[in-house]
């Protein structure tokens, strides 16, 4: 008899088929990291009810599989062979096979050419990232599914990774879009994500196979597979046991079944993993602790007795809703804390309804909102006042330790962290890229444990030997505690090492200070999170102060809200009243906005009595229809400026120009060039999510930043238009500027021609120009086209090209003397106007509206004038950096910190692409020349999709402290 | 602790005094070159110092003071420094560090800026960083890289690459097992006092030293078994390093793969070889040319007598001169992509597959952005003209898993099996 057994991430899968292959037995069961007992337990099972016997060929595949088979000396075959072994046994005639596991994506081409595809070290669109959505909806798995049937829409979501689609998510919830459509377009960006991120180009056609736990239980994923390949794939017979079936197959040796049992056991405890001190060595060393924040308390007020006005602070944060209501004095009189469940509206509503019928004395004299679910709520319930999170948690904070200098909040899924310097917030610190080390992770794990967060943590307070676990994300934090267990670590070990990442990750990667002295001396702590006691005891530990937990750690933004609405109050509420709110009526539409290129997805929110809110949106104009020709925005006026450069019919033919990359910048350049050689020069279109998605197959390196990626759907835009000469040179230099110490490219700038060269099939039957180009030196460019460009069209003659050369230099010139020109007048006109200025810094290709996703936008709604970086740095001389300053789009990053830091009305927010290798670099030093000269730095980290919210939160607070 | 001085743009310099009794601490990267690049150094009177630490403490001094998005190995060698300096092994007022810069267009040129904003956040100002580099970017009055020092590194980089190839070509066989490490070892020490002694370094010296090293190997009793061969290719660091790249070498040994990693000497002559394509594809100084031409000449005939040697024992096979591997890549990637490994990666791993190594890892750090371009973004390029080749991308950084990278190098090695078994049971 054959046993395999495959021990996934998740769940432990077992079959025993005779020597003929038929199966006899099989199971299916979550381990939940128990991986030792589960597979003793079904090995005793499987030896005494199916084998009846000692004897049998086992074989174990599975990634947690691994270690212990290695360990226990078992056969071990790695789990998508064993699938292709499976295969090739059952259904032979198969071209391609698509399985999701719990942490794994992978898809095996059969037919024509084996190859096999696995995702890399990221596990987004796996069966973990469904979970985690399933979670934030607050749904099963199964009603997912339900729900997925039913929709109408799909809306674009993020699947790379289970934070990103929640940033994608949580806006959509706020906005109050639909579960169903939400729940469909969850299930069609894992398979877009599967798709692009794995296929790599090559197609899927043909016998297609779905397997695996994801696949098999959820009809809507494979149905969103089969709309996005176009095909009607197979879900086969036993989808779930293919790894372990094959594994059977593959056993050859009889192994003694009692031996392997025996050194399981012993594998179980090795006893050896790395540990830290423990948090409290004593009960008496936390009762100290306990007195010692008991001690920090709001003021508390009886509602019954309680007579004169009262004010209403709601946060409606990104899992949680939480509301208090303060009496004059700021004592609480009443509060709420309700996971939000996907819709805040409800919650509030009810609350409210509640107290007026519980209170039917109470006024509520003024009322403020913030979170997320800011604006819906203010509209929905004509809320008084709306103010970013940042200020909600400063003025909070302030009540409980008046010389606070910083603060930091550790919520569900977000970490906020600012400095105050005068009495305004300064630096602030957001966890952009990465939800690991959130209270949502310490949930996360607890449920997957089986535990309540509460016990959960309490656990880890008294655990001798807390396991280092580094900070990582959390789906790859499953595999280090799994190996932790499996080392011998106890539940209470896990839960404080859990603690510890937790703050580990706030200090060193969110806000990145080697010790506490930078943090300066008086600390709020605050979020959920920090009321769990182990959380608390490891950040004091870790940063040697001790700080101040209000009793009311998790309530601080709403009551921050409501010391707001005390401040402001007019004395009467725009509030809406008891019977408004018992005739209340939420309805959601969803459109599209046709005011301008963006075409953005409105929803649309209707309430009773004239109030409406318009969600979605990414600037001004569905909620005001003003135009935005008065607005100072450089970014728009370069866009526009480059857009004009139409094709010019020449005798030579069409040449097609990819616009991405540095082409933004370059074009008046190659335009002229190419345009007086007689050439028709024809631009790809402005970048969309079609012509992304239209070329996002062929990306081989899927941690490659936005802006390259965008490039395959502009050259496939070329090709479809049917041009047969694409110019798209490599250069490894730019222009030398003089402001630095060399004038590179990024590698990726540089060379990324060669990428498209290599991966778009497409251009197979073109002309794709893409030689080493060197535009730095003047005088040897001429020489060194005319010999590229003679191998396409020998008739070109040098003093054609060196007259096109000198063409192209001016009209460079011109451009970024134009530009500057126009910068200028506009920083004229803002400081006539006393508008603040933004110099919105990144790369010329932050151009591109589909990028920086209208940013530039959304900082003039905000009411100030946006300038582009290089309209301010030619203004600086060169100077010494604090890096080597050695990339041409880099050094006037510095130039434009430098130009800015005596001018009071100016500041600097820097653009990031997520995954930009180099400004890792140019971040720390645009911030430190930043605040040599007491600037405030504001980054914002933009991908493929971006969260608007967060942006929001970073500009509004800039322009907050501002107002100082 | 020396008088600290500065430069004028506020640098802290190594000075003259410093190096009478200051102690120069380097990072590891790949252990038998290391080591003796490491007593050339002392050989040419500094107080060098190779640190062979390992251990999780390393990556998380890296993670504290170094930017988290900045790449693994500035975080691995920054951390494996401030390791050191705080281990309370050595005088921190009485040590200096040693960083490479290639002062290429890739962020690796910036290393030891990040280091030295690390030694700031983590209060050891004091310490002085020494730029090694052939690019002229840092000076400094106690450390110069003189000509007689670069010929030496040369010779020892070309023992390096020897012994490691020999090593690779016999452990694997070996019938005594240990027997090819403890002779790397024994000419370890060996060239370690020649180089004290100012020998092993001519050209004479060095070939007769080639060719006794290389009979020496092959007096080696081994087996030849058919075994499952995989190169390793990717960003320098990661390729090396055991702390970077999880200790795949002795992984992939464990697993039975006889192990294939292409040497520093044509990484050497594509960083000098570059200079030399810069100026043909967009023009340049003659002169110039004449001067770097001349150091490539050098690297040329050294590396010609290296193959010669290897090639004097027929069951060792000695790695293609540089022009072939330069001809592999024509058509494929320009010569003119030149940051970081460049399309020198891409063309290793065409010679592997060409020369019967056709599995293998390309190891980088977690978005390295010159191995978008020719390493991940090549592999399909590649396939297409080499069915045979069995690629496999592994990504690290400090918070991938180790079990996640094995994983998919197990599922490499499944498909390298079958192939091998397939070839096996076809040649009989």
């Amino acid at each position: 008899m054959k046993v395999g057994l495959d021990i996934g991430s998740t769940t432990i899968k077992c079959v025993v088929t005779d020597d003929s292959g038929k199966m006899l037995y099989h199971s299916y069961e979550r381990h939940y990291s128990k991986i030792v007992e589960k597979m003793t337990a079904l090995l005793i099972k499987v030896k005494n009810e199916i084998v009846h016997g000692d004897k049998a060929a086992l074989t174990v595949s599975g990634s947690a599989g691994m270690g212990i088979s290695q360990t226990c000396h078992l056969p071990f075959v790695q789990e998508v062979y064993a699938t292709r072994i499976a295969v090739g046994h059952l259904i032979p005639d198969a071209d391609v096979i698509i399985e999701l596991g719990g942490e794994d994506a992978k898809i095996l081409f059969l037919s024509g050419g084996t190859e096999v595809r696995m995702n890399g070290s990221c596990a987004g669109g796996t069966g973990a990232f469904i979970d985690q959505m399933a979670t934030l909806l607050n749904v099963s798995l199964d009603e997912m599914n339900g729900l997925a049937k039913q929709y109408e829409k799909i809306y674009t979501i993020a699947s790379r990774c289970g934070v990103f689609a929640k940033s994608d998510v949580q806006p959509l919830l706020n906005q109050g879009a639909r579960k169903t459509d939400i729940s469909a377009s969850i299930f069609a960006a894992v398979a877009n994500q599967t798709i692009a991120g794995l296929a790599q180009g090559r197609p899927i056609e043909g016998k297609v196979l779905y397997l695996g736990g994801p696949l098999t239980f959820l009809s809507e994923l494979r149905a969103s597979f089969d709309r996005a390949l176009k095909i009607e794939g197979i879900c086969p017979e036993n989808s779930l046991y293919y790894v372990a079936l094959g594994a059977a197959y593959c056993s050859a040796t009889e192994i003694d079944l009692d031996k392997a049992l025996e050194s399981i056991r012993k594998y179980g405890s090795t006893g050896n993993f790395l540990s830290i001190s423990p948090l409290f060595t004593s009960h008496e060393e936390y009762d100290e602790f306990c007195r010692r924040h008991e001690q920090c308390k709001a003021p508390r007020g009886d509602i019954k007795a309680y007579k004169g006005g009262t004010f209403l602070g709601v946060d409606a944060g990104s899992t949680t809703v939480k509301a208090v209501l303060l009496g004059e004095k700021g004592e609480v009189l009443s509060s709420m804390y309700r996971s939000n469940s996907g819709n805040p509206i409800p919650l509030i509503k009810d609350y409210l309804l509640s107290l007026y019928s519980k209170y039917p004395n109470i006024t509520i004299e003024s009322s403020a909102v913030t979170g997320y679910g800011e604006e819906l709520l203010k509209n929905a319930f004509s809320i008084d006042f709306g103010i970013v999170e940042t200020v909600a948690h400063f003025t909070a904070a302030k009540c409980f330790r008046p010389n606070v200098d910083f603060v930091i909040d550790i919520g569900g899924q977000d970490i906020k962290c600012f400095k105050i310097r005068n009495g305004a917030i300064d630096n602030i610190f957001l966890n952009e890229a990465c939800s690991s080390g959130c209270g949502s992770f310490l949930q996360t794990f607890a449920s997957t444990l089986g535990y309540s967060i509460a016990d959960f943590a309490k656990l880890g307070l008294f655990a001798k030997h807390p396991v280092d676990l580094g900070s990582r994300c959390t789906v790859f934090m499953n595999s280090q505690v799994k190996q932790a267990q499996k080392d011998g670590a106890t539940i209470a070990d896990i839960s404080a090492g859990l603690s510890v990442s937790v703050v580990k990750n706030a200090i060193y990667k969110v806000i990145r200070v080697p010790d506490a002295k930078a943090l300066g001396r008086n600390i709020v702590v605050q979020g959920g999170t920090f009321l769990n006691d182990a959380v608390l005891r490891v950040f004091e530990k870790e940063l040697g102060v001790e700080v101040t937990r209000p009793d009311i750690a998790g309530l601080m933004g709403a009551y921050g809200a409501a010391v707001y609405a005390i401040k402001k109050s007019k004395g009467k509420s725009s509030l809406i009243v008891k019977n408004e709110l018992e005739n209340f009526k939420h309805e959601v539409r969803v459109t599209n906005c046709g005011l301008c290129s963006n075409h953005c997805r409105l929803t649309v929110n209707i309430f009773g009595g004239n109030r409406r809110f318009i969600g979605g949106n990414r600037c001004d104009k569905p909620v005001t229809k003003r135009s935005a020709k008065s607005e100072l925005d450089m970014y728009a006026y370069k866009l526009s400026l480059l857009r004009s450069y139409k094709p010019v019919a020449g005798p030579r033919g069409k040449l097609g120009i990819p616009m991405g990359l540095n082409m933004y910048e370059l074009l008046p350049f190659w335009y002229t060039f190419f345009t007086s050689l007689g050439f028709e020069v024809v631009l790809s279109p402005l970048s969309n999510r079609e012509l992304y998605i239209a070329g996002q197959a062929t990306i081989p390196s899927d941690t490659v930043c936005f802006p390259a990626k965008m490039m395959h759907g502009h050259v496939q835009a070329l090709v479809d238009e049917g041009i047969k000469n694409i110019f798209y040179p490599c250069m490894s230099y730019n222009f030398d500027e003089h402001i630095s110490d060399n004038h590179y490219n990024c590698p990726v700038v540089a060379y990324y021609p060669e990428v498209i060269n290599a991966n778009m099939r497409c251009l197979d039957g073109c002309n794709f120009i893409h030689d080493y180009v060197g535009i730095h030196r003047k005088h040897d460019f001429p020489h060194k086209i005319t010999a590229i460009l003679r191998k396409s069209f020998p008739d070109i003659t040098f003093p054609e090209v060196h007259k096109a050369a000198n063409a192209a230099y001016r009209a460079y010139d011109e451009y970024m003397s134009n530009i500057r020109a126009k910068g200028q007048e506009m920083i004229a006109e803002a400081q006539k106007r006393k508008m603040p200025i933004i110099i919105l810094s990144g790369r010329p290709y932050h151009l591109d509206p589909e990028i920086n996703h209208g940013i530039d936008k959304l900082i003039t709604s905000l009411g100030a004038a946006v300038i582009s970086e290089d309209v301010v740095s030619c203004k600086v001389k060169k100077f010494k950096t604090h890096v080597l300053n050695q990339w041409t789009y880099h050094a006037r990053l510095y130039a434009a910190a430098k130009y800015i830091s005596d001018k009071p009305d100016m500041n600097l927010v820097q653009l990031v692409s997520f995954g930009c290798g180099v400004d890792a670099i140019t971040t720390d030093e645009v911030r430190r020349i930043l605040e040599e000269s007491g600037k405030i730095y504001t980054q914002i980290k933009i991908d493929e999709i971006t969260n608007l919210g967060a942006v929001k939160i970073r500009l509004r607070s800039l322009f907050a402290a501002l107002e100082k | 602790m020396a008088k600290l001085k500065y430069d004028k743009s506020g640098r802290l310099l190594f000075t003259r005094e410093m190096k009478k009794d200051y102690t120069i601490l380097a990072p590891m990267m790949a252990p038998i070159h290391f080591h003796l690049m490491i007593d050339v150094l002392r050989n040419c009177g500094y107080h060098f110092e190779l640190l062979d630490t390992t251990g999780p403490n390393i990556v998380q001094e890296g993670l504290k003071y170094v930017h988290n998005d900045a790449c693994y190995p500035a975080i691995l060698v920054i951390g494996q420094l401030i390791d050191a300096l705080k281990s309370g092994k050595y005088d921190v007022n009485k040590t200096a560090l040693v960083m490479t810069q290639t002062g290429g267009g890739c962020r690796a040129s910036n290393y030891i800026h990040l280091l030295r904003k690390a030694l700031e956040k983590a209060g050891l100002k004091q310490v002085p960083v020494i730029s090694l580099n052939i690019s002229f970017l840092e000076s400094n009055p106690g450390f110069h890289v003189t000509l007689p020092m670069i010929r030496k590194f040369i010779a020892a980089m070309v023992y390096g690459d020897a012994l490691m190839l020999l090593r690779n070509q016999t452990e694997a066989y070996e019938i005594h097992k240990g027997e090819s490490n403890a002779l790397v070892k024994k000419w370890n020490d060996y060239l370690n006092n020649q180089f004290n002694h100012g020998k092993a370094l001519s050209r004479k010296q060095q070939k007769d030293n080639l060719f006794r090293i290389v009979k020496e190997f092959a007096a080696i009793p081994i087996k030849k078994v058919p075994k499952v061969k995989v190169g390793i290719v990717g960003e320098i660091y990661v390729k090396y390093s055991a702390l970077g790249n999880n200790n795949l070498e002795d992984f992939l040994r464990e697993q039975g793969c006889e192990v294939n990693v292409p040497g520093f000497i044509d990484f050497g002559l594509f960083k000098v070889d570059n200079r030399l394509d810069d100026i043909k594809l967009y023009g340049g100084n003659p002169v110039k040319y004449f001067f770097v031409n001349l150091l490539m000449q050098y690297l040329l005939q050294m590396q010609n007598t290296f193959i010669a040697a290897i090639k004097s024992e027929p069951r060792y096979e000695a790695p293609p001169p540089y022009a072939h591997i330069k001809e592999l890549v024509k058509g494929i990637v320009g010569y003119g992509d030149k940051m970081g490994e460049g399309w020198l990666l891409t063309s290793e791993m065409l010679e592997l597959t060409e020369s019967g190594y056709e599995n293998i890892v390309c190891a980088q750090p977690f978005g390295c952005l010159p191995n978008h371009i020719s390493g991940k973004g090549m592999i399909h390029r590649i396939k297409a003209l080499n069915e045979k080749s069995n690629i496999v991308p592994i990504d690290y950084d400090p918070s991938a898993t180790r079990v996640n990278q094995e994983n998919r190098i197990k599922l490499m090695l499944a498909v390298a099996r079958e192939n091998l078994n397939k070839e096996l049971a076809g040649s009989h």
